[in-house]
């Protein structure tokens, strides 16, 4: 039986929306936002094609300390136009990342978190979200090289299309059960595909797969916690203090070579996570 | 997609500004901030058409009732019925400390 006493007194990160997320992990007034809501600076694209802006575009930007240290947190909004990237709440995340990027340079050791819940790019603003998710790309591998750059997947959006790969670009990324990570959307692969070989509403199918659970299990994500602010705040506390990791993408010669191995039959979750169960020395 | 203005009689300005709620679905973000003594003003940008009638009659409602502090109210509707509408710029009017 379930503790309930235990489960009514947890402060859940998940039902957070991405502004109180952000304070939630940093040190008690330390927060710092950059850019925000009234500030006013949103997509100039969404109102032309008769949808409603939101004044921060959906994502949070804020500087602050966790235990002191400087960091920068950046935070997608889920709830807004599904946590999509465009070219005003791409380009924020991107230059958050190159200012700390540029703070490590003079001497400031400012590590980035990454809140992501999020489609991938927003469909509206098509070419400018993907050239702003390229430029997180690199800006996450520049600061990785200096500072940890974190990535909370704490769902339940979950992570994918272009900013999977951002996900897959962190020093460490943390996840819970909600999470789903993948480069398409189970609607997406559904289409492509078929139902009878992905049905997008098959939730045990899905979580099976793409669920926080069985990434972490397959060694595509490096932590796995409750939905709670305390476990995640943890979590991010552990990555902060060790940098040493060899990122996962600089292995990616053996995951596409265990990626290789998988022939035409479906797969099932329990093979997957066999096929990623030996990691290469460099990741264990 | 409709961009609604409206004004009304207020009290003083409002000593604050806030945010509250987000641009989701059945949801609405309300930016409340300071104005000229006396006025309550506010733009509605709102995604769902012919919904002018509904907005007056809740805000002649809620700012009949009781004088609000004077604020410039920015509303960006995703749908949200007017039990939401109300409880968000509750919200925002207890954040700034006018509740």
């Amino acid at each position: 039986m379930p503790d309930f006493n235990a489960l009514l007194n947890a402060e859940s990160f998940i039902e957070l929306g991405a502004r109180a997320r952000v304070r939630s992990l940093l040190d008690e007034g330390s927060m710092h936002e950059l850019l925000g809501p009234f500030d006013r600076v949103k997509s100039p694209w969404l109102q032309q094609q008769g949808l409603v802006t939101q004044a921060d575009d959906g994502v949070v930007i804020a500087k602050g300390t966790i235990d002191g240290q400087p960091v920068v947190v950046a935070a997608i909004e889920g709830e807004f136009q599904g946590g999509s990237m465009g070219e005003v709440s791409g380009a924020k995340i991107a230059a958050a990342l190159e200012l700390a990027a540029e703070d490590n340079r003079n001497g400031i050791p400012r590590a980035a978190i990454l809140l992501l819940e999020t489609g991938g790019v927003r469909l509206q603003e098509a070419n400018l979200g993907l050239a702003a998710i390229a430029d997180i790309h690199a800006a996450i591998v520049d600061l990785r090289a200096m500072r940890p750059v974190i990535g909370v997947i704490a769902g339940t959006v979950g992570c994918f299309g272009g900013m999977s790969i951002a996900a897959g670009l962190c020093s460490r990324l943390i996840v819970t059960r909600d999470a789903r990570i993948g480069l398409n959307g189970p609607q997406v692969i559904e289409q492509e595909a078929g139902l009878d070989e992905y049905d997008s509403r098959d939730r045990p199918f899905i979580w099976s797969f793409t669920g926080g659970e069985q990434r972490y299990a397959s060694h595509l994500a490096d932590a796995f916690c409750e939905d709670s602010v305390e476990a995640i705040r943890e979590q991010v506390r552990l990555g902060l203090a060790d940098n040493s990791a060899t990122p996962r993408s600089e292995c990616h010669e053996f995951f596409l070579g265990q990626l290789a191995r998988v022939g035409q039959e479906q797969v099932t979750p329990e093979q997957v996570r066999e096929l990623y169960s030996t990691l290469p020395e460099e990741l264990s | 997609m409709e961009i609604l203005e409206f004004e009304f009689k207020a009290g003083a300005p409002a000593t604050q500004r806030c945010l509250v709620g987000c641009v989701g679905s059945g949801d609405l973000e309300v930016l409340m901030e300071p104005n000229v003594d006396g006025v309550l003003s506010v733009q509605v940008t709102t995604s769902v058409d012919g919904s002018e009638a509904r907005w007056q009659n809740l805000f002649e409602r809620m700012f009949a009732e009781s004088l609000y502090p004077a604020m410039k109210l920015e509303i960006n509707d995703f749908g949200a019925t007017p039990g939401v509408v109300r409880l968000r710029i509750e919200q925002g009017l207890e954040e700034m400390g006018h509740a």
